[in-house]
């Protein structure tokens, strides 16, 4: 893994929670607690990132669109 | 549902309308610079969100994030730097905050905000994106190739492009639509600069068994010497998919994207792109987007563990061989006879057959496919 340097904030968790991470992350690729938990948050991020959103086109865009498949065979 | 784009947001940077015959106006009174086709492709790219969430040409800072962390400066997956090169001749008097126009062969394809110039290290850039110097590599020969200074900033594109490929490209706006019309909510992508051979037609099905339908995306645009040229990619796979797909469970759709050679990094970037044209699945295959021996057959496969946060799950199929035994594709999990009864699929070997004008055994590639591959003169880009 590689660790990022520089632009780091501190979070604080549990020091029993950091003492589990700690055995967990033995000799597993993560060399440290906090780049564990930077993978853990990451994945948790994009996985909520995912629930958001909304379509990145108008109902006039998708009719010129769907004129547009149906006249190259797509549809 | 399918992918949410990269970054939250599909960019379009396509200006339309009356803003666009005022921006065709205007380039002509701004400072110039002339790009060259490959530039062309990395715009179109940005315009119309195949590379959200970028919006334009690297800056120093994202330059650098993704040089030393495979991530842009916000903490969005990216690993292949896309920049664009001038020559200190080419940008006199031109300075940050300035708006330029890009030309190509003589006609304006954007305007550019120039946001910043900065100088890079091309030695940098070749051992962090491709692992090594060697000018051998075709990666690291285009870059050394290009000119000393690099523009960042956000682009509008203006100028249109079109070719004989046209009525195969699909934007990702349009793959969103296609998707939904067809009610495919899990979709694996499936990228390739080869025509298609068994071994690659057991992965799109094996992958196929678990989502809605598939997109066969191949990349058109620059490929090295020896690569097969678009337009045989496009017609073999219509025949395969004619003759051995099922009706309405896939997409062959051609990409504008120019193919860097870079590897594991490259695979976790096709998957990025992949993601914006609404794929939720993305095959990563052996050796992917490699080229000689720089990287190891499965280091792509690897690189994706860097990545929790990417959004789209890439599909991790072994190699595929003939079993006579069996009496069909398997792999080493799926098939335990020994090597005697295996036909091992080898792209080199059927490109050596295809070259003397020969019929590959159907067992490596589809009769159809090779008969509509040994139709053109001459299918390798020269």
């Amino acid at each position: 893994m590689s660790e990022r340097r520089g632009k780091y904030t501190t979070v604080s968790i549990p020091v029993t929670l950091y003492e589990r991470i700690r055995k967990i992350i033995e000799g597993t690729g993560f060399t440290s607690v906090s780049q564990f938990v930077t993978y853990v948050l990451r994945e948790v991020v994009a996985s909520y990132e995912a629930q958001q959103g909304e379509e990145p086109f108008t109902d006039e865009e998708k009719r010129e669109i769907l004129e547009k498949l149906r006249r190259l065979g797509y549809l | 549902m399918v992918s949410r784009p990269h970054g939250g947001r599909l960019i379009n940077r396509v200006v339309t309308g009356k803003r666009r015959e005022y921006l065709l106006g205007e380039a002509g009174e701004l400072p110039r610079l002339d790009i060259n086709m490959l530039r062309v492709v990395d715009l179109l790219d940005i315009a119309h969100g195949a590379f959200s969430p970028l919006e334009g040409f690297l800056v120093q800072e994202d330059y650098q994030s993704v040089l030393d962390f495979m991530r842009l400066s916000n903490d969005l997956p990216w690993t292949i730097p896309i920049v664009l090169d001038a020559s200190p001749e080419e940008l006199a008097g031109v300075k940050e905050g300035d708006d330029i126009a890009l030309y190509y062969r003589g006609k304006p394809m954007a305007i550019m905000r120039v946001e910043e110039i900065y100088g890079w290290d091309k030695e940098e850039y070749a051992l962090k994106v491709y692992k090594t110097r060697d000018q051998a590599h075709p990666g690291v020969a285009r870059i050394m190739g290009m000119k000393e200074l690099l523009v960042g900033g956000p682009i509008d594109l203006i100028g249109e492009y079109s070719d004989r490929f046209d009525p195969y490209v699909l934007w990702p706006r349009e793959t969103r639509v296609l998707f939904r019309e067809k009610g495919w909510k899990r979709i694996v992508a499936f990228q390739t600069r080869n025509v298609p051979h068994r071994g690659h037609e057991f992965v799109q099905k094996a992958a196929l068994t678990f989502v809605d339908g598939l997109l066969v995306h191949p990349l058109i645009g620059w490929k090295k010497r020896g690569d097969y040229r678009d337009e045989v990619i496009l017609e073999a796979y219509k025949a395969l998919i004619r003759h051995y797909f099922p009706r309405d469970v896939v997409v062959l759709s051609a990409l504008r994207m120019n193919m860097n050679y870079a590897g594991p990094r490259e695979a976790v970037h096709h998957a990025i792109v992949r993601k914006n044209f609404g794929a939720t699945h993305f095959i990563v295959g052996r050796d992917h987007a490699g080229v000689g021996n720089y990287y190891g057959p499965y280091e792509a496969w690897e690189i994706f563990k860097e990545f929790p946060d990417l959004g789209v799950t890439p599909f991790f199929i072994r190699e595929a061989f003939y079993c006579r035994k069996c009496g069909g594709m398997v792999t080493e999990k799926t098939c335990p006879h020994g090597p005697d009864h295996r036909i091992k699929i080898s792209g080199t070997r059927i490109r050596e057959m295809l070259r003397r004008g020969q019929i590959p055994p159907p067992e490596m590639m589809r009769p159809e496919v090779a008969e509509v591959i040994l139709r053109f003169p001459d299918p390798f880009v020269g």
